[in-house]
């Protein structure tokens, strides 16, 4: 199964791997690592998420190994949706409610937009940003994409897609 | 033996293509020449390093008296060279040219998109009929040897997609943009002072000539019937320097890919994003194809995909691939 988790470590060197260590002591597979540096780095902890790839009875085992190492879990769930790809809208994205471009795909309930960076130079100018889009499968994917082309178009909001191989 | 061909054209591709015939010797004899105001006729041949220094003095290649139409009909060729320039809407007069040759059972070799991109099927059955070759390699993707390589060397198997980098001054734009972080314009005008850039690059920015050469190999490989309303086509020139960063925070970048894959019957052109080190992801002015195959694999090719001698590289493939297959002609 997919597990995706929330790991408090101390900010020192060496608790990253050792953080990860476990994992694939009990034969999980690491998917993705992304280090938070900011997270409450004044109390001199560090906020880790990751996804895993495990086998369902050895979930135990490797809760019970973090606890004996001293690390916090502090979110864990399956992870629903594990793929995940960004585009770029180009256009006048505040204009054309990008709450409602965004929306259109979370409403799905099987894709969601769960990061958004914007960049916009001025008021009057086209804006840009880059949606991260997570989805449960590959086709429920493609068909967020195509959602998000559809309302693109009927915007005039230019989707720069990524090159899938 | 000798292998006669007529250039209508000398201009970056003519040049090159004489450049080359009078550095080395490849065993062609020119016997006519034209370009938009003069022409010249000379079954004995014509001096390709001469030719070169009248049109460099004089802005004519011949006679005023001689057409280009003169020399397509009268001249005495086993070869038309069909290199003037390319009118993408009604491809004249090059196609005119071309089955005016192949009417004369001439073979003929082309760099211009237009004849092709348009009349591709009428003039391979033209060419077919008259027991002649039609040859266009320079068309797609300049000094690449892509038509050879997917007509010919990858015969035996399915080649389920496409992708590639098939405009110079769109992937050099890109290029200046994430590399420089220039904006879009000022990408742009440093192109047209480098001359990498027409004064009007509606043409390359807007994606047309990318996708007149997805139309190309759509047609040629793929044997569709398609034309440019067929291809859904995005150009770059409505990108922001702002997104060109954001697909730096994800360690890409964005280039013009064009994308075949038959089976879905899709063509597009568009910008992607695309990871920094991908093999498409080729500098300046190159042009770089990927196509994936059932039993090849995964091939790359990249290069020259425009340029005076590059351009004429693949012209003179073309050409001397027909002689070696072919004697004579009319
Ligand atoms: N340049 C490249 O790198 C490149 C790469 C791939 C494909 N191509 C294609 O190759 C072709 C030639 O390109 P180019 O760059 O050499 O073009 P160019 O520099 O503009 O030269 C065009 C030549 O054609 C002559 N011409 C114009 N109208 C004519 C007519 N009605 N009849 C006969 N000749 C005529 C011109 O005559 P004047 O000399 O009297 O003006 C000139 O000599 C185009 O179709 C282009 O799309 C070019």
């Amino acid at each position: 199964m997919q597990v995706s988790m929330k790991l408090e470590i101390r900010d020192t060197p060496g608790q990253l791997v050792a953080a990860l260590m476990p994992i694939s002591d009990v034969g999980g597979n690491i998917k993705t690592v992304i280090h938070e540096h900011d997270f409450s780095s004044d109390k001199g902890s560090l906020g880790v998420e990751v996804v895993i790839e495990i086998p369902k009875e050895r979930l135990s085992a490797l809760l019970n190994l973090f606890k004996e190492r001293g690390i916090t879990v502090i979110r864990f769930g399956e992870e629903r949706m594990h793929y995940q790809q960004s585009v770029i809208l180009i256009g006048h994205l505040i204009h054309t409610n990008l709450g409602d471009t965004v929306d259109r795909i979370d409403k799905t309930g099987f894709a969601e937009v769960t990061k958004m960076s914007l960049a916009m130079p001025a008021i009057q100018e086209r804006s840009s940003a880059k949606c991260t889009i997570k989805a449960l499968s590959r086709e429920h994917m493609d068909k967020a994409i195509e959602i998000l082309r559809d309302v693109s178009k009927q915007k005039e909001i230019l989707m720069i897609e990524p090159l899938e191989f | 033996m000798v292998f006669r061909i007529a250039l209508i054209g000398t201009g970056a591709v003519g040049r090159g293509i004489l450049e080359a015939m009078s550095r080395k010797e490849l065993g062609l004899v020119l016997t006519g020449v034209a370009d938009s105001r003069s022409g010249m006729i000379s079954p004995e041949g014509i001096s390709p390093s001469s030719l070169l220094e009248r049109k460099k003095k004089t802005g004519l290649c011949g006679e005023t008296g001689i057409s280009a139409d003169d020399v397509v009909k009268k001249a005495p060729y086993d070869v038309l060279v069909e290199v003037s320039p390319t009118d993408a809407s009604t491809g004249e007069p090059a196609t005119g040219y071309i089955r005016t040759a192949l009417s004369r059972k001439c073979h003929v070799v082309t760099s211009n998109k237009g004849p092709v991109a348009l009349h591709y099927h009428e003039l391979k059955q033209e060419a077919d009929k008259a027991g002649v070759l039609f040859r266009f390699e320079a068309t797609v993707a300049g000094a690449i040897p892509i038509l050879h390589t997917l007509h010919e060397s990858l015969g035996g198997n399915e080649v389920r997609a496409l992708y590639g980098v098939l405009n110079g001054t769109c992937n050099y734009i890109l290029t200046r943009m994430a590399e420089e972080g220039l904006s879009y314009k000022q990408a742009l005008d440093e192109a047209r002072a480098l001359g990498y850039a027409e004064a009007d690059p509606t043409y390359d920015v807007k994606g047309i000539d990318a996708a007149i050469k997805l139309v190309i190999l759509a047609n040629t490989v793929w044997n569709r019937r398609i034309s440019l309303d067929d291809i859904d086509i995005t150009g770059i020139d409505l990108l922001t320097e702002e997104a060109i960063r954001l697909a730096e925070e994800q360690d890409a970048t964005i280039r013009l890919i064009g994308e075949i894959i038959p089976e879905k019957n899709l063509f597009r052109l568009s910008p992607r994003i695309i990871p920094r080190h991908h093999p498409l992801v080729v500098h300046g002015s190159l042009n770089a194809i990927i196509l994936r195959t059932d039993l090849a694999g995964d091939l790359v090719f990249s290069g020259k995909g425009a340029g005076s001698l590059e351009t004429a590289s693949a012209v003179l493939g073309d050409i001397l691939s027909i002689r070696d297959r072919y004697a004579g002609g009319n």
